[in-house]
């Protein structure tokens, strides 16, 4: 990295301000399916974002040419977008002042090199596909392991030039899975680790494949859905829910992170990912929950997928609440819409590489643990139905009217927990949902999550985000069940 | 591009030892993209970008890089030549992998369809100022996209052409809006004056004090757009014959024939007539046709050539076994007819967020989105506030299932995660008797 800030520092923008980011990713992907060892694929891909805001105008433009004449040519096109589109801009961008900052951040307990040792974690794979098979009705079954290293540069032009640092960051992310499908009597029920998207995902080292709980998923997963193949359907009707963390994190993810997303509030992904419910004179005052309900972006938490010192516009990244007691306080901003909008944020202003430009996104969003174990949760539902692991997930889009399901129900009855049911959903709207929170789970109940795969934004972006949460009971929800 | 590409596929096969193969992808792509909301830019700039997916493979055995191209020779000579020998090392790691399965054939061909004249900025400056007194929020995307396949067979496959997609939206208020589109490969400002006009004139129907519906059983007409996101559920393993093995397919009924879809229902995977490229990453050219439905019987399925070798079928798609190019036959209702023939009940114009509350029913929930209007005795009287629907494709193109339009239309993709796609449908619009509505 210090040879491109040498070359950025040589070059002359001429310009209000001009800042480099520079993202290297090698990622590996290993997986076995039927005890077949899937091809291994790898990425490697290095490329720079410059962006130029001059006149009021904003211009980016990507490439990966690391040279000088590649870089001046990419801030020659950035220069020309940010004059073209001046008179034409949504906001007058010479109102901003961008940071330029210095520092470096670095995942925890990992060396640049981490242990992946290849043949080790394909026999590990093979082992749990192979524990999976533990019946003929198991139908498709796999695991999977994928790892990406990530280094980061940001720096502004004037800050090359004074031979700062800028901000350098190096992320190492594992992403495990497992997954099995049983099949019978015309039914296909399929359960998994985390949910089939790769739920435990987190940074860190190998140390990863095993809090995930990969090792020894494959036989417990495949043994949960032939459990769910002979289950009855979820049953239908108004009852309290109780949502573990395996759903807990699409729920929060869904319902109060993306209408939370300050791009959304000010209009810009009205085309394509939708507007929000929410609206600006809401923070500071707006009931969006119980007094339960406590949210926080925190950037700060270790392991944690989208945790970070920096975001993409080069602000310092800390830890807010953005609900507390129930009440709504900030919304998920960074530079550019706090200044577009009037209000405070936090530092998410984020790209999913060097070739799409920084909007608002998530990072990680976690709720605040409560006081209640989980016996404690379910000793106190009369009737009710315990949900776990997402399978589908659908919402407006203004953020308000959803309708989830889960892998695996299990009902409730007189605090007891009373049987298996399959095909679980429930729907609401969120504006009141999260008012009928009763009870938050201690730290005990509490798993942190994520996913690789948030899509938004136009051009197209999909990102890593973080979700840690407590399992949660709510009050009279409209639940039901599969077609009959 | 075309050169370096296959100057690059020279130096891999110049490189390969006795006894490995090869096959490359190349995905590359200069785009423009510009946001809009307001009638205003948001974000505007270029993105650069070209990948190659190296395989390589001995004794059985297969690995794979994506790796991302300079763009120049000499630094992506050495970069791919570092990979290959990387891969070869790697190989030592993998089993012998029994569905590995490539083209034998040496296929030559080069379609380059390239319009210099296509500028983003001119097209920008239209928009900003055509649209200048309306709420306009959206994207434009404009440039070339390249795809190229060679392998050790002596394979050089080249697809390269310019195009532009606008995707946009005009708001009323609140989240009432109408939705459109304008993709080709030549700009024409005059039909895109003529699209915003009738975006325009449906607007006032917007202004009209929106109806909230209880939840209940309701005609509707789905537009092409609303019949694309429905049937867009059967690319979620519906057509994938891997996901009809393992028993995850929402078509298994269908294929079991425990179910039937009406018999106006024919589908078929045209990829004659598609914009993606006629050739995929393991070096087969793809069927012209593929008959997914027959008046509402499955009568077909994707296959990949992973699926091929490991079932002992024939490869007929792409890995993903999704369609690139989905044709539905048309029906004999006139779309000056749809308002009189639905009489009473939803107009339908875009679905949003759609995902299997059931899967194995082919249960799909969503909600409306943008221009769905409440029509009454073959008027429209109000735009219809947003509502959840769950219903099962078998009952909506199944029993449910009264008309399809004469007219179709052809939907481009304009998804852009990770490059520009180029998936498209030509697709009519459904009447159906009744849709359940749930919240």
């Amino acid at each position: 990295m210090q040879g491109l800030k040498t070359t950025f520092a040589k070059l002359r923008p001429n310009v209000d301000f001009c800042a480099l980011r520079v993202v290297e990713t090698r990622g590996e992907t290993l997986s076995v399916r039927q005890d077949v060892q899937e091809p291994l694929t790898r990425t490697v891909d290095r490329g720079a974002m410059v962006t130029v805001l001059h006149r009021g105008g904003y211009g980016y433009a990507a490439t990966s040419r690391l040279t000088e004449a590649g870089l001046q040519a990419a801030i020659d096109e950035a220069k020309r977008w940010a004059e073209l589109s001046r008179t034409r801009a949504v906001f007058d961008y010479s109102q901003l002042q961008m940071p330029e900052p210095n520092g470096a951040y670095r995942s925890p307990q990992v060396a640049d090199a981490p242990q992946w040792h290849r043949r080790e974690l394909l026999d590990l794979l093979m082992a749990e596909s192979r524990a999976a098979k533990v019946d003929d009705r198991i139908v498709d079954w796999g695991a999977t392991v994928a790892l990406l290293q990530t280094r980061q540069l940001y720096i502004g032009h004037a800050a090359a030039v004074q031979g700062a640092t800028g901000v350098e960051q190096a992320f190492h992310y594992v992403m495990p899975g497992a997954s099995v499908t049983a099949f019978g009597n015309g039914d296909s029920q399929t359960r998994s680790l985390g949910g089939q998207y790769n739920g435990y995902c987190r940074q860190g080292g190998m140390e990863i494949v095993q809090a995930a709980g990969l090792i020894g998923a494959g036989r417990r997963v495949a043994e949960e859905a032939l459990e769910l193949l002979h289950a009855p359907n979820c049953p239908t009707g108004q009852m309290d829910l109780l949502l573990l963390p395996e759903q807990m994190m699409l729920q929060l993810h869904e319902s109060i992170g993306h209408p939370l997303e300050l791009d959304r509030i000010l209009g810009d992904e009205r085309n394509y990912a939708g507007t929000s419910f929410v609206t600006p004179e809401m923070f500071g005052a707006y009931r969006y929950g119980s007094d339960l309900l406590n949210v926080a972006y925190d950037p700060t938490v270790a392991n944690e997928f989208a945790s970070y010192g920096w975001d993409d516009d080069g602000s310092p990244a800390q830890k807010h609440l953005l609900i507390q007691d129930g009440i709504l306080q900030r919304p998920l901003g960074g530079a550019i819409s706090q200044a577009r909008a009037g209000l405070p944020g936090v530092a998410n202003a984020r790209a999913c590489s060097w070739n799409r430009p920084p909007i608002d996104r998530m990072a990680n969003l976690n709720i605040e643990p409560g006081d209640a174990t989980l016996a404690e949760m379910i000793a106190s539902v009369e009737h009710g139905v315990l949900m776990d692991t997402n399978v589908s997930w659908s919402i407006d889009d203004s953020r308000n009217k959803f309708q989830f399901g889960c892998e695996r129900g299990v009902r409730i009855e007189n605090g007891k927990l009373a049987g298996v049911v399959k095909n679980p959903n429930y729907r609401g709207i969120s504006a009141t949902f999260w008012r009928a929170l009763k009870r938050v789970g201690n730290a005990s109940t509490s798993h942190t999550m994520g996913t690789p795969f948030c899509g938004k934004g136009e051009p197209n972006q999909v990102i890593r985000v973080g979700h840690a949460s407590p399992a949660c009971l709510f009050a009279n929800i409209d639940v039901f069940g599969g077609e009959s | 591009m075309q050169h370096a590409f296959f100057q690059l596929a020279d130096l891999i096969d110049a490189n390969l030892l006795p006894g490995e193969r090869y096959t490359a992808w190349l995905a590359g792509e200069t785009s423009d993209f510009v946001r809009f909301n307001h009638a205003r830019v948001r974000q505007a700039g270029r993105v650069e970008q070209a990948y190659l997916t190296l395989r390589l493979v001995a004794e059985n055995k297969q690995v794979a890089v994506t790796l991302g191209l300079t763009q120049h020779a000499p630094a992506d000579h050495v970069a791919v030549l570092a990979e290959l020998v990387a891969l070869r090392g790697q190989l030592g790691d993998v089993a012998a992998d029994p569905h590995l399965l490539l083209s034998d054939d040496c296929h030559v061909a080069s379609r380059v369809a390239l319009n210099p004249q296509l500028d983003a900025a001119a097209i920008v400056a239209v928009v900003t100022e055509r649209a200048a007194a309306y709420d306009l929020v959206g994207i434009l995307a404009c440039g070339a996209i390249a795809n190229g396949f060679a392998s050790s067979t002596g394979s050089r496959l080249w697809s390269e052409t310019s195009s532009f997609n606008l995707d946009w939206s005009l708001y009323a208020h609140g989240d009432k809006a109408v939705k459109s589109s304008y993709a080709g490969t030549t700009w024409d400002e005059v039909l895109f004056a003529q699209k915003l006009a009738s975006a325009v004139a449906q607007l006032a129907l917007l202004q009209l004090p929106a109806k909230t519906l209880a939840p209940g059983g309701y005609r509707a007409y789905f537009s092409p757009v609303a019949l694309e996101s429905l049937l867009s559920m059967l690319n979620w393993g519906g057509f994938s014959e891997k996901q009809l093995q393992v028993k995850r397919s929402p078509l298994l009924k269908l294929q079991d024939g425990e179910v039937a879809l009406s018999p106006l229902v024919s589908l078929t995977e045209d990829n004659a007539s598609g914009l993606a490229p006629a050739f995929q990453a393991e070096g087969f050219l793809k069927p012209g046709q593929v008959a997914l439905v027959q008046h509402g019987k499955l009568t077909g399925s994707l296959i990949s050539p992973r699926t091929a070798k490991e079932y002992g079928l024939t490869a007929n798609a792409d890995g993903e076994e999704t369609t690139q190019s989905l044709h539905m036959a048309p029906g004999d209702l006139p779309e000056a007819d749809v308002l009189k023939r639905l009489g009473t009940g939803l107009y339908v114009g875009n679905l949003w967020y759609l995902n299997f509350s059931d899967r194995m029913n082919a249960r799909v929930t969503g909600m409306t989105r943008f221009a769905t209007f409440w029509v009454e005795n073959g008027e429209i009287v109000a735009p219809l506030n947003v509502m959840r629907f769950d219903d099962s494709l078998f009952r909506l193109l199944g029993e449910h299932l009264e008309a399809l339009t004469v007219e179709r239309a052809l939907l481009v993709d304009a998804d852009t995660y990770g490059s520009r796609h180029t998936a498209s449908s030509l697709l009519p619009g459904a009447l159906v008797g009744r849709v359940e509505l749930v919240l």
